[in-house]
């Protein structure tokens, strides 16, 4: 740099300023390469093959560009139901997911102790498993022999007969569990964070424990609520495993449509318009949602 | 919610309170009455007890024995929001999701108060911000958010507001401005306030009664001036401002005046300022009260000889010298700068002397 002021003149020297402005964009090559040939041209790909429509041929695989963009429509208009089960799974889900995780990330950020950084990794631990083995594990735990159904029975809760795999019961606790982590960590995160003065300030303001939790504790935890409900919600709606595992016929998510339009019927047209829809009618969720939820106020 | 702020008015009371942590004894039978009214400062260093005091005050701790009142109401075993205290505290625990107005309204709207715009805009009026009542606490600077949390706490007019460290995040003008200012409040809203401090200035700028705190108990206690020329104790002596302290023999102890000699120098002082009854004393003079000049006596006064300045440093009201004694040990003397040219020079052989009535003497252990 000294160098530099020194001698402003002299052409030898290579401007450290300018370097500077184009290191971020260096640093950032990598990553925009990555999401270049990995995301964005896949999309452009996508995107064509939506409009597409079948070879005069009749020869499977075969599509010829068309612009026919009422495939989405036709799309749409087919698998409505698949599209409302999606999100109706994907919101209980959620909103299983965050009532089970708000009080155990309470509970690791504000009275674990020393048993904290134990607690955390519980809660990752699942991930050192495939996802598909855990929601085949979840078959067997739901299953007619396993644990939960004979207990069940034994209280006479269910009737003899009565199982809860494939049903849309099973799809929607698998998904619940499977998202879990995803839930628990950014809010503990969030309230790890609080400092814990505010409750003290709070209380010293005459604010009992529940209206410390109420005016305190859950505004302040917020930005946490709302990352993890987005990545439960995000990819539970897209999800096509715990639906194949662990539903029927009748339980088909639209991740579950999407597969077979492309891997076994080889109608990638439809498929990939549905993807978009998916996509699109993801995103205008989300954006509702964040604004609804305000959290851009929060610091 | 029973509202005590109206039935618990009055003195705070502290009754041998302990507060034992595992193996450590924060806080040792103290017992201490803060007059209703006053401006009390807890003073001492860090790891004396004092914050842990005010916690037992504010209900954020509990006492391991004793009993904590106000007036006529034991409080010791309330919690925190049902006592009628309030507390600034470090680094103001402001609500970072809340504006400044629900800030402050925040414990009016706890108890159901009425008229919450007009109590929340008269207090801050008071603490001049009401023009950033929208705000979040994000955006205010230190000294502004200090402001804030102190209207936060006095806008429910507790019995008690509890400072806790205040002015330490800020810089030293703005500490000063604030100390002027706090004291204002104070007399404004005349509420007891409880002011725990490591900082001797900010106690003696503002608080009526000190109690200066070591090792969980009260080493002194009284108005800024008596602790600063009655020190009671060595460690009182050293901590508010700067001492003196001259090994001493005690020769005559009758009458007004005790005569002690350090080092073959008879100094006298009045027997009123001798705190000891042991024959072996520290003898104490404050570095201000000390004159010094060349080699010669002067009568009448307490003076010790043969002392060489070893160091001079100019701070712009005074001028401090570090004397080097005969028995190697080294003395403080301050000279007020008074616009006449400094008295001696490093290197120079000087005598010092004061008035014996500013000379006081301690006992030599604790």
């Amino acid at each position: 740099m000294a160098i530099a002021h020194v001698s402003p003149g002299t052409s030898t020297h290579v401007n450290p300023e300018r370097t500077g402005r184009r290191i971020p964009y260096l640093l950032m090559l990598p990553g925009l390469l990555w999401l270049f040939i990995f995301f964005i041209y896949p999309l452009i790909n996508l995107a064509e093959t939506s409009t597409k429509t079948r070879a005069a041929s009749q020869e499977t695989g075969a599509f010829i560009q068309t612009y026919r963009f009422a495939n989405y429509l036709d799309a749409f208009i087919e698998y409505q139901d698949q599209f409302l089960r999606s999100f109706t799974y994907a919101f209980m889900a959620t909103l299983l997911a965050l009532v089970i995780s708000y009080p155990l990330a309470y509970a690791i950020a504000f009275k674990s102790g020393r048993y904290k950084n134990i607690l955390l990794i519980l809660v990752i631990a699942p991930f050192f498993t495939s996802f598909l083995l855990r929601t085949i594990a979840w078959k067997q735990i739901l299953g007619a022999e396993g644990p939960v159904v004979s207990a069940l029975r034994a209280l006479h809760l269910i009737g003899p007969d009565t199982t809860i795999t494939a049903s849309s019961f099973a799809v929607v606790m698998g998904l619940t569990y499977n998202f879990l982590p995803f839930m628990t960590l950014p809010i503990y995160a969030s309230l790890d964070r609080i400092d814990p003065r505010l409750m003290e300030a709070s209380g010293d303001l005459y604010a009992n424990g529940l209206t410390t939790f109420r005016k305190v504790t859950v505004p302040l935890s917020m930005p946490g609520v709302v990352a993890g409900t987005l990545l439960t919600f995000i990819p539970a709606a897209g999800d096509y495993i715990n639906a194949a595992i662990l539903g029927n016929p009748t339980t088909k998510m639209i991740g579950n449509v999407i597969d077979s339009r492309f891997f076994r019927i080889v109608d990638y047209p439809t498929a990939a318009a549905l993807s978009f829809t998916l996509m699109a009618a993801i995103l205008f969720l989300v954006i509702i949602y964040i604004r609804r939820s305000g959290t851009d106020e929060l610091v | 919610m029973v509202d005590l702020t109206s039935s618990a008015v009055g003195d705070l009371q502290l009754r041998n309170i302990t507060k034992r942590f595992a193996d450590f004894v924060a806080v040792d039978d103290l017992t201490l009455t803060i007059p209703k009214g006053s401006f009390f400062a807890l003073l001492g260093p860090s790891g004396c007890g004092k914050t842990t005091t005010l916690r037992m005050i504010a209900g954020l701790e509990e006492p391991t024995s004793g009993s904590i009142h106000i007036g006529d109401t034991d409080i010791t075993h309330t919690k925190p929001y049902q006592r009628p205290v309030n507390t600034v505290f470090q680094n103001y625990a402001l609500f970072p999701h809340l504006t400044i107005f629900e800030n402050v309204a925040f414990g009016l709207r706890r108890r159901g108060m009425k008229d919450v715009d007009e109590a929340v805009t008269k207090v801050l009026a008071l603490v001049e911000l009401g023009h950033l009542k929208d705000r979040k606490p994000g955006q205010l600077s230190g000294g502004q958010q200090q402001r804030i949390a102190v209207a936060r706490a006095i806008v429910n007019r507790p019995a008690l507001l509890l400072l806790d460290e205040p002015l330490g995040a800020l810089d030293l003008k703005l500490r000063r401005q604030m100390q002027i200012e706090l004291k204002w409040i104070q007399t404004e809203v005349g509420i007891t306030f409880v002011h725990v401090t490591h900082d001797q200035e900010e106690a003696m700028t503002m608080a009526d009664t000190i109690a200066v705190m070591n090792k969980g108990k009260i080493e002194q206690m009284g108005s800024p001036v008596e602790l600063y020329e009655n020190p009671k104790t060595v460690f009182v002596a050293n901590f508010l401002g700067q001492s003196n302290l001259i090994e001493a023999t005690v020769q005559t102890n009758s009458g007004a005046e005790t005569s002690v000699d350090i080092h073959g120098s008879r100094i006298l002082l009045p027997s009123s300022r001798n705190t000891s009854s042991k024959s072996k004393v520290l003898v104490g003079v404050r570095p201000e009260k000390i004159n010094i000049q060349t080699e010669g006596s002067s009568a009448g006064k307490n003076s010790l000889s043969g002392g060489v300045v070893t160091d001079i440093s100019f701070v712009g009201v005074s001028t401090q010298y570090q004397v080097e004694m005969p028995w190697k040990q080294e003395i403080m003397v301050f000279e007020q700068n008074d616009g006449g040219a400094p008295n001696s020079r490093k290197g120079d052989q000087v005598t010092l002397s004061w008035e014996p009535h500013f000379t006081f003497a301690l006992d030599s252990e604790s």
